[in-house]
């Protein structure tokens, strides 16, 4: 949290972060606020700032499952005119994508979990893993609005 | 009936229960927690209940919040109740359609039409 309030809000950084609800939405509106500056739609805010949310959320729900509570995340941005990058990286073992079960598959609709990488995909232009898959890669090309 | 402490606000109409969140943004997995024991006491409390959550105050949910609906949905149902989902921005919609769960719920564009949707 502290980090959080002694970096101005750069176009781009770097941050670790602890499993802290402040933090992480002191880190969510951090972005949009860059983003807002930048001139990115609402909708396109609303993307980011979703795919930031389920992005640090599965990396301590699942990516620290077996990890000491205290570990951090590190979480990287980049707002460029044209596109927003943002890079999550979890000390965990790494998980498999390609292994996660299609949550809109009719079997599992009712699950209560397990959207947040679809949310992802659906949202940013690219999304993609590391070889270990402990780190998520994403980015948002800014649409053509005009 | 809402507590200090309560992220809903609700009111009772008709044997109609109606349900609107205080927090703009539903993220945060404590919050959804609280909200989903907040639901679970009002769907327990009653027969067969009939639950409208409106979402107008709603700018942001995340796929946390979904799995607390779909919670919410099965106890209704468990309790031969009826739920309906209403004034859902067009924003919101979309995480509804992506994750095709606007096929499950019974979602209307007003509360209004929602309410006159119970049988």
């Amino acid at each position: 949290m502290a980090q959080e309030q002694a970096q101005p809000a750069q176009p781009h950084g770097k941050v670790e972060i602890a499993n802290d609800r402040s933090a992480i939405t002191a880190l969510g509106e951090r972005v949009i606020r860059v983003a807002e500056r930048a001139g990115y739609s609402e909708a396109s805010r609303f993307a980011v700032r979703l795919a930031l949310e389920e992005a640090v959320v599965n990396a301590f729900k699942h990516g620290h499952k077996s990890v000491a509570k205290h570990e951090k995340v590190t979480v990287e941005y980049d707002v460029q005119p044209d596109e927003i990058s943002i890079v999550v990286t979890d000390r965990g073992p790494g998980f498999s994508p390609d292994e996660v079960p299609d949550p809109t598959a009719d079997e599992n609709l009712m699950k209560t979990s397990g959207r947040g990488l679809l949310l992802m995909r659906a949202y940013m232009t690219e999304v993609s893993h590391n070889e270990a898959g402990n780190q998520i890669r994403m980015r948002y090309a800014r649409p053509d609005e005009g | 009936m809402a507590s200090e402490d309560s992220r809903l606000r609700v009111r009772v109409e008709d044997g109609i229960t109606r349900v609107e969140f205080i927090d703009r943004n539903i993220l945060d997995e404590a919050n959804i927690q609280a909200i989903g024991e907040e639901l679970a006491k009002i769907i327990d409390g009653s027969g067969n209940p009939k639950l409208m959550i409106s979402f107008a105050n709603v700018d942001h949910l995340s796929s946390a919040a979904l799995g607390q609906l779909i919670s919410v949905n099965n106890r209704v149902r468990s309790k031969t109740g009826q739920l309906r989902l209403a004034d859902i921005s067009p924003q919101i919609y979309e995480v509804f359609a992506i994750t095709k769960l606007n096929k499950i719920f019974e979602i209307h564009e007003t509360a209004a039409d929602a309410v006159g949707s119970f049988r």
